[in-house]
């Protein structure tokens, strides 16, 4: 609607477009050029770095699980399996707490409490990762280890600290989704008898279920690529290990870890086949997202 | 029978109402908890001398992060200088001229730039400037930050500018004022408050990012040397220092992490406060 205003003027017959509208426009799509040549660029150094790691391991890189920069053999299996496993744990905590905080948010708090509890949760999106991981290293880690936990550092605490990082974006888009409730729906509910759980359980919940499924995939992909937080809690430990107390390692962690010391060419093209991989799945996930809630937006 | 379902109903809604509450109260209450626990871990470490002194060398107590914090300035100053302009053009384009394929692409290559984990733009600014320069350096990071900081400044330039009722074009427009006037000095003022506070929250968001750096700005304990060498950064700083083995280093760190911590906070509070008013 907005741009239709100019598409009018422009679309006026016999008219042309001015100089001084031609080189602004041409000056402002060009900056925006930048941005596709940028993405472009970063797809095609990540694959012309990697090069050598995907002609000398192919596909194998991705399902074997020996680490070895001294004798130059990569497989990203351990990594792969700490950073899903440590996401999904996350996700495990985050998603109910996310939820449950933005029902209560959105049907039973007064709205000047909802406002202050809202602006503290969205704030804890702007802490910055290595603050987290600097809480996570002093509190949390100890405190694993106070309840029995072997090591203290491991998949748990990653995950732990993860949740802590994805839990503002599930609460704040949740919220969002509940707040579209219809009116008239919930009513019909309420008029029905239903008790407010109900009516939450009943007409909010599926109703919503769609943002809150985007919403959790955005979070997904906020998690996998997380980097800092996990880095200092995870343990650095390249092992494919079933406990979640055990330490593991991530695919970001270990591109943090080992890539400012690469020794070799064959160690930084591995690294950075780590990086392409991390940045396909990423984007998948991030596609998945959009996708729910886009539908979401074109049901309002 | 039917007043006992009835008491369950209700027992049930207010049970799940209850943790729904607990939810809130962990969710808000972890904010303060950090916030507390840093104002009493690095206030304690925090003086005068560690904001303008030098690190001392590994092993003696003592020293400051004066360097860490003019390079985390240098730094996401220059990504600011980098980024905030190509954000804000494409922004402009977007919402003002944003239809076709050309500007389909761009919308796309800007979600996914947005959706790109932080370490892998590391990677990117890596294989783009520091392996042909065979060196570390401060304009490597900030361009790793810039390119974080375009998408995240365009989509929130195009947001705004979306807000600008038609009928303030139509009414320049109909002066016969030429497009680009309506839209450097009509529509780009009128949005202006929305635009600079995206900007400024975007500044604070690199400000924070440390795992675009560690393999670009690298870290330097001394005093900064140009662009085009290592330097020191608050967010990198605060991991070394984190991960070392040194009492001194952790306390350190927590002093450095009330710093970078206030600079955030401050920031968006200040965005939040400033742009209320214009939303309601």
């Amino acid at each position: 609607m907005v741009t239709a205003v100019f598409d009018r003027a422009r679309r006026v017959p016999g008219s042309r477009e001015r100089a001084g509208d031609l080189l602004f426009r041409l000056t402002i799509s060009g900056v925006a050029g930048i941005i596709l040549l940028a993405a472009g660029a970063l797809a095609w150094q990540l694959a012309r770095e990697s090069a050598s790691t995907w002609k000398s391991f192919g596909l194998a890189f991705l399902w074997t699980s020996t680490w070895d920069p001294v004798s130059d053999v990569f497989g990203v299996l351990p990594f792969l399996y700490g950073t899903a496993v440590s996401s999904l744990l996350a996700l495990l905590i985050a998603v109910p707490l996310g939820v449950g905080a933005a029902i209560f948010l959105t049907e039973l708090a007064p709205k000047r409490l909802a406002d202050i509890l809202m602006f503290a949760i969205e704030l804890l999106a702007a802490v910055p990762s290595v603050i987290l991981g600097l809480m996570g290293i002093f509190i949390l880690v100890p405190g694993m280890r106070a309840l029995g936990a072997p090591y203290g550092v491991g998949m748990l605490t990653a995950g732990l600290i993860l949740a802590f990082m994805v839990l503002p974006y599930i609460t704040t888009i949740t919220r969002e989704v509940l707040l579209t409730v219809p009116r008239p729906l919930k009513e019909a509910m309420y008029a029905l008898g239903g008790t407010r759980w109900e009516v939450v359980r009943g007409v909010s919940l599926p109703y919503a279920r769609s943002g809150i499924v985007g919403a959790v995939f955005l979070s997904l992909g906020r998690a996998l690529g997380e980097t800092m937080a996990v880095t200092m809690v995870i343990g650095n430990t390249p092992k494919i290990s079933a406990s979640l107390l055990a330490p593991g390692y991530s695919m970001a962690a270990v591109i943090a870890n080992e890539l400012a010391e690469a020794a070799s060419d064959a160690h930084l093209s591995a690294l950075v086949a780590i990086g392409l991989t991390l940045m396909v799945v990423t984007i998948v996930v991030n596609g998945a997202a959009r996708l729910m809630l886009y539908r979401l937006g074109s049901r309002k | 029978m039917n007043d006992l379902v009835y008491a369950r109903r209700k027992k049930v809604n207010a049970l799940m109402f209850a943790l729904t509450a607990v939810c809130a109260t962990l969710a808000s209450g972890t904010l303060l908890a950090i916030l507390g626990y840093i104002a009493w871990k690095g206030g304690s470490s925090l003086s005068w001398s560690f904001l303008v002194n030098l690190p001392k060398p590994v092993g003696e107590h003592g020293g400051g992060i004066a360097n860490a914090i003019v390079g985390s300035a240098k730094v996401v100053g220059l990504a600011g200088v980098l980024g905030i302009p190509v954000g804000v053009s494409a922004g402009v384009y977007l919402a003002e001229y944003g239809r076709g394929k050309y500007a389909f692409s761009v919308r796309y290559a800007a979600d996914i730039m947005n959706g790109v984990p932080s370490i892998v733009v590391g990677l990117f600014a890596y294989a783009l400037i520091v392996h042909p320069m065979k060196k570390f350096s401060a304009l490597s990071g900030s361009v790793a930050l810039a390119f974080i900081m375009v998408p995240i400044v365009l989509r929130n330039t195009e947001e705004f500018l979306r807000l600008v009722p038609g009928t303030i074009r139509e009414a320049a427009l109909a002066l016969g004022v030429p497009r680009w006037k309506v839209t450097l000095f009509v529509i780009l003022p009128t949005a202006g408050r929305g635009i600079m506070t995206g900007a400024l929250l975007a500044l604070a968001r690199v400000a924070g990012e440390t795992a675009p750096l560690i393999f670009t700005a690298f870290g330097n304990r001394f005093a900064d040397n140009g662009w085009l060498n290592p330097i020191a950064t608050l967010p990198h700083t605060i991991y070394t220092y984190a991960i070392s083995p040194y009492e001194d280093w952790h306390n350190q760190a927590w002093a450095a992490a009330l710093i970078l911590m206030a600079f955030v906070l401050v920031v968006n509070v200040t965005a939040r406060l400033w742009l209320r008013p214009r939303l309601t």
